[in-house]
């Protein structure tokens, strides 16, 4: 079977993992060795802190650092301004939900979110609504499980202030059409705030060309360290909005009885950052736009459409989305719980993830406690998946005796 | 390698699918345990008369693991007094490590999940209403509970 991606020998897991079949990109994806050695290069070569000291290490440390947000700026076509670096996805999009949250949202405002949403994005916002009398307004499903335009705008008032949305779903890979939504949202004033840490990996992401407000999404999704993030934030709204973390590198002046603070990124990032990871992202962009998105999405559906075919024709198993647009396919073995499934699926070294995949709003919805989850990334190949279909016949053979 | 029978035997298959004791009895105290990653729910009742557990419910959803450990649980523990039950109960904390007790018999048919060691994720299914158990026997706590 012709490969669109052939690129295994990139990334050590799999190479010192010769028979491991990876499907849990979704939780984390592998990393290659350009992100690793550059990781290294900072620890060896010039491994000390960003944006204090005043000797030539610490210089190289803090512009090979800052090189990464022209890196992302570039990636996402916004300035180098509007992008700010957090400890991921989850990191982010609680930051903006304390800073829009209680600065911006008063009583009676009602805030969008949907059932798809991982709990990162929807708890920060429930939270908020809670403390503020704000209302929650779910964007109703369709049938399949999507967020729809048509029904965004059955929620959509002029008391909306904030849309928080998935561009994404962890569970169901539908893609969100976000970008009709946020031109809906704009019309009555309201802030759009995008996951994005299950699409950035997958689809190319332009935040001009969506005009979102604010995009938050994790590094180690797409190849990068973990414990590194980034939001992006159109600037006009990023330099009103406060921090809400407070503490050295983020400060201008300092009284006894007030501070004044950087100007927007800077004053959202304090303490020492995670700054090989901020540095070896920069690597992961780089390694995926060599590849291109066009390349990445095509190899992504090629093996997924492959895959979803001969799942089809397994009896005794449920998929969930048929129609997955980024590589996710969720689906359960009739009769046997997730956990006892890749028991199996462990034993032939193939990694899923079971579990309601920190988005229990949809497992609810989809009426299960929990539900298995196989995650193509451009590593995967055809024969990753006829192993996976072959130890999920061995499963459902294995536990119809039961 | 462990291979995945050592798991998967008939003995915990007969109590996942005959599962002792399950369901629950109005008034006994209980404890509602989850284990949040996985999705595994078991509630665990016990009735204590004079120092004798008189018994154990149990009901709830999850894997075969954590289904078939709960009716095992409830068989070796009735007629058992607390300190008994305690002590059983360290028995099988050390067994899922992979210690056989010197009382093999204890343990009942809980003693199958000698080989849960060779499966480190699956630890916290097969304990899960055990640890229950323990908090029901030594607190005064009730209601819900992370483990």
């Amino acid at each position: 079977m012709k490969e669109i991606l052939n690129i295994k020998n990139d990334f050590p897991v799999l190479v010192n993992n010769k028979d491991l079949v990876y499907l849990d990109s979704g939780a984390t994806s592998l990393k290659p060795y350009c992100v690793l050695n550059k990781m290294d290069e900072y620890y060896t070569k010039y491994g000390v802190n960003v944006n204090r000291g005043v000797y030539d290490l610490s210089y190289q440390a803090t512009d090979e650092y800052e090189k990464t947000r022209e890196v992302v700026a570039e990636f996402l076509n916004c300035d180098s301004r509007e992008v700010v670096y957090t400890k991921g996805a989850s990191n982010g999009l609680n930051m903006l939900a304390l800073s829009i949250g209680y600065n911006m949202i008063n009583e009676g405002d009602e805030i969008i979110t949907s059932e798809l949403e991982h709990h990162s994005s929807f708890l920060p916002w429930q939270q908020i609504a809670k403390n503020k009398n704000a209302t929650i307004k779910f964007v109703p499903l369709n049938d399949e499980g999507r967020i729809t335009v048509e029904n965004f705008l059955k929620v959509l008032s002029n008391k909306t202030k904030v849309v928080c949305l998935t561009h994404a779903s962890n569970v169901m890979g539908y893609v969100t059409p976000i970008k009709e939504i946020i031109k809906e949202a704009h019309k009555v004033g309201a802030i759009v705030i995008v996951d994005g840490a299950q699409s950035v990996p997958h689809i190319k992401v332009d935040v001009k060309e969506l005009d979102c407000d604010f995009l938050a999404f994790s590094a180690h999704k797409m190849l990068g360290p973990t414990g590194f993030g980034l939001v992006y934030g159109k600037y006009n709204i990023l330099s009103k909005i406060k921090p809400v973390e407070y503490g050295g590198d983020m400060i201008e002046e300092v009284y006894k009885d007030s501070s004044i603070y950087k100007e927007a990124p800077y004053c959202f990032e304090t303490g020492t950052p995670p700054i090989a990871e901020a540095i070896g992202f920069s690597e992961a962009i780089k390694y995926l736009n060599n590849i291109g998105f066009d390349k990445i999405e095509s190899h992504v559906k090629d093996l997924t459409d492959y895959c979803l075919d001969k799942l089809s024709t397994i009896e005794g198993i449920t998929i969930y989305n048929k129609t997955t647009d980024v590589g996710i396919i969720t689906f359960n073995i009739n009769n046997v719980h997730p956990h006892d499934a890749s028991a199996i699926l462990n034993e032939d070294l193939i990694c899923v993830r079971a579990g309601h995949h920190c988005a229990k709003l949809i497992t609810s919805w989809l009426g299960v406690n929990s539900t298995l989850r196989a995650c193509l990334y451009i590593y995967n190949t055809h024969e990753d998946v006829d192993k996976f279909v072959e130890s999920i016949k061995r499963c459902v053979e294995y536990f119809k005796e039961w | 390698m462990s291979n995945i029978n050592d798991l998967y035997n008939q003995v915990l298959r007969d109590h996942r699918n005959y599962p002792r004791n399950k369901g629950l009895i109005e008034g006994y105290r209980s404890l509602h345990a989850k284990n949040p990653s996985c999705g595994d729910d078991v509630t665990v009742q016990i009735d204590i008369k004079d120092g004798i557990i008189k018994d154990v419910r149990h009901d709830g959803t999850g894997c075969a693991i954590c289904c078939s450990s709960a009716s095992a649980m409830s068989e070796v523990l009735i007629g058992k007094t607390i300190e008994e039950a305690n002590s059983i109960i360290k028995d099988f904390y050390e067994l899922i490590k992979g210690t056989l007790p010197t009382d093999e018999d204890r343990l009942g048919d809980a003693i199958v999940f000698v080989n849960i060691h060779n499966f480190p994720p699956r630890i916290k299914c097969a304990t899960l209403s055990w640890r229950a158990a323990d908090t029901l026997l030594n607190t005064d706590e009730t209601g819900e509970k992370d483990v």
